[in-house]
């Protein structure tokens, strides 16, 4: 029952926030969501394998993202409440509670729909994120961010109607195997029995629609122009846990294929469009000018090789998982250092940045390691992963498939480096220095914590996580 | 009967494909909800008769009565011009929709399945993807939500087929048209009658990539 609580909770403190136009009200009730989710959460760690109101199952790996989410959660209120305080002048109580209460409401139901055990379930809790998604990314009311809602409603308008399109065949797959119930264990326990013709039809469509939150080819373009528009601390939460949403539940139906001989069949489908993915990520990071396109670009690129790794196999699915986990730690630490950059510049675009170290010491040294973290290179830990990734290839021999990616990938590192180095060490000189404002080192702190926990846990995992991640693999091995 | 009407649900997309004012599209707009509503009723033997009632309510408010009628006070309130505006010619268009018709057939011919219709499968495949096709070939945004519309009638086509066995995804189904139609219409459509007059897509097309 503590699902419920959590969701009563969480809807009572969304109402708190909507209704009440007093400041220090809102920021209490913000500053209790917080203990909130931990408290779950740390609830459904001592509950693993357990279900709860028929349609929630703490399984491994929903327990691993829920509790990477609640490292992101935190910081990324905070780093909300910084960005308000900053933009005060435009802001009227009524958009500050909108703005958290819209948080609030996308971090709870990602997090109850990590654990939903039925598909119908999960996809009801996918609307609510584009619900909430949507009031985010508006929260400027201006043009442009009509313009990036718009299009993201559309596009999650068409990409849940696949979904649902997909549920749709998969209710006709089951009838002939005599199973009424559509929840994921009992289509695993009976995917054998399942209709071929209708399960292949069903991933098509299942898989077409969560590639809208999942960030790959061919509904990625939606998620871009939102975290582009939305407030950089959104940004960081549509960039991390909600991809993470895309990547469990496509996990879940990828499982019932595995293991039965409409696997190839899948593999097909995610390989072209992990790779499609990295090849467009490519391409625009190459010539993009505006960086916060730029980080959300990058995730395209991560969700690429995630699904890579889903779809090779053997010891590829272990680093998809470990990939995801460590994504969601590092990149939301450029998000979150996004809105430092904009305080000092006032712009996003390479061409009006420059000369970073001299501004913001702290900030600059993060973006500087960021960058590291967030292209794999050593000591990032999401070095690690890829390197897992790349030895699984090797050992299934695609070959080629390695050489293309490793080929993408420079030219990714290329494009990031030049933009990220154009930020840190281009001198700068019509730039009117008395109206940068000082910004205190502690504002990157909690960037500086998820970076080093990301080195953390990939160089020295703990065992439960190690054995969490195992358990999760085994579902598709 | 079903027969019969989910054929004439599958002509009204060809008639869509060559329409050429906004109003003729609201028109079978209107057509498509009756015979939804017809539809339901005939298919939906086997479900109780309180939820057959909320289905079919949706089907006749909210599909052949409230969507066409908000958009047409859009298009009034906004003083959108009345043409569709086309990307391409209708004769190509009208040729499209017949091959993606003869594709839906096409795919139906591989399937086996005792448990669903095959008109219904070739209904609501050549819908959704009609619907597809109306959103990349025309220009205004109004046709895009349009085209959104079709595509839920096809989708709506394809609950039905299962809905004797499974009334709780057309429920679903029946949720997800509400919860889509009004964050696009409601909440929205109306922002951007504030925010630009005329709602053309060119002037949401500044986001780009440099």
């Amino acid at each position: 029952m503590m699902i419920v609580a959590f969701l009563i909770g969480t809807i009572l403190i969304c109402c708190g926030l909507v209704f009440n136009r007093n400041k220090a009200v809102n920021y209490i009730l913000v500053a209790l969501y917080v203990p909130m989710l931990w408290g779950f959460s740390v609830y459904e760690c001592f509950h693993l394998n357990q279900t709860e109101f028929s349609f929630f199952t703490v399984d491994s790996l929903g327990l691993l993202l829920l509790l990477v989410l609640c490292l992101v959660a935190a910081p990324a209120l905070f780093h909300g409440y910084r960005y308000l305080e900053e933009h005060n002048t435009t802001e009227t109580p009524h958009s500050r509670g909108l703005f958290f209460a819209a948080m609030c409401l996308l971090i709870s139901a990602c997090s109850i729909a990590y654990l939903s055990n039925h598909i119908a379930v999960t996809w009801i809790f996918v609307e609510i994120t584009t619900l909430s998604a949507s009031a985010l990314i508006y929260h400027h009311r201006n043009i442009r961010a009509l313009e990036g809602v718009w299009k993201y409603v559309f596009i999650c308008a068409i990409s849940i109607t696949f979904i649902y399109v997909g549920i749709l065949f998969l209710s006709l797959s089951i009838k002939d195997a005599g199973i009424e119930d559509m929840s994921f264990r009992s289509l695993y326990q009976n995917r054998l029995k399942l209709d071929p013709y209708w399960l292949k039809l069903s991933f098509l469509f299942i898989f077409t629609g969560f590639t809208a939150k999942f960030g790959l080819v061919p509904m990625y373009t939606a998620g871009i122009d939102a975290k582009d528009k939305a407030p950089a601390p959104a940004g960081a939460l549509l960039s991390s846990i909600l991809m993470n949403l895309g990547f469990v539940s496509v996990y879940r139906v990828y499982a019932i294929m595995a293991q039965t001989p409409m696997q190839g069949w899948a593999r097909t489908l995610m390989i072209i469009s992990g790779l499609l993915s990295i090849f467009v990520a490519a391409v625009y990071m190459t010539r993009i000018k505006n960086i916060k396109r730029m980080f959300a670009y990058s995730g395209i690129e991560h969700m690429g090789l995630v699904v890579l790794g889903l779809a090779i196999g053997g010891i590829g699915v272990y680093a998809a998982i470990l990939h995801i986990l460590l994504h969601t730690l590092v990149k939301p630490t450029l998000f979150f250092q996004y809105n430092q950059i904009y305080w000092v510049y006032q712009s996003k675009s390479v061409n009006d940045l420059g000369n970073y170290f001299k501004y913001n010491k702290t900030g600059a040294v993060l973006v500087l390691l960021a960058f590291f973290s967030a292209t794999a290179m050593p000591p990032s830990g999401l070095f690690v992963s890829e390197f897992l990734l790349f030895q699984s290839m090797l050992e299934t021999h695609h070959l080629f498939m390695l050489l293309v990616v490793v080929l993408l990938l420079t030219f990714i590192i290329w494009g990031f480096g030049s933009n990220i180095f154009k930020l840190l060490f281009t001198p700068k000189e019509d730039i009117d220095e008395s109206l940068i404002p000082h910004i205190s080192p502690w504002e990157s702190s909690s960037q500086y914590v998820l970076l080093a926990l990301s080195v953390y846990l990939a160089y020295n995992p703990p065992v439960e996580m190690v054995n969490l991640i195992n358990n999760a693999v085994g579902l598709i091995q | 009967m079903i027969d019969i009407l989910l054929i004439i649900l599958s002509i009204s997309l060809l008639y869509m494909s060559i329409a050429n004012r906004l109003i003729s599209y609201l028109r079978i707009l209107v057509l498509q909800g009756l015979i939804l509503f017809g539809t339901t009723y005939l298919t939906l033997t086997e479900v109780n008769t309180l939820n057959l009632l909320l289905i079919m309510l949706e089907t006749l408010v909210f599909k052949a009565i409230a969507v066409p009628w908000f958009m047409n006070y859009v298009i009034h309130k906004n003083k959108i011009t009345r043409e569709a505006e086309p990307y391409l010619p209708s004769f190509i268009s009208l040729l499209i929709v017949t091959l993606i018709i003869v594709f839906a057939i096409i795919l139906a011919s591989f399937m086996n399945n005792e448990h669903l219709d095959k008109t219904f499968f070739v209904v609501a495949i050549s819908t959704i993807f009609s619907g597809l096709y109306m959103i990349v070939s025309r220009k205004k945004i109004i046709t895009h939500v349009i085209g959104y519309i079709v595509i839920e009638n096809g989708v709506m086509v394809l609950s039905l087929a299962v809905g004797n066995e499974m009334p709780m995804l057309v429920n679903l189904g029946v949720m997800l048209d509400i919860f889509a139609s009004v964050l696009i219409l409601g909440i929205f459509f109306n922002k951007i009658g504030d925010v630009i007059k005329d709602p053309d897509v060119n002037l949401l097309s500044k986001l780009k990539d440099n």
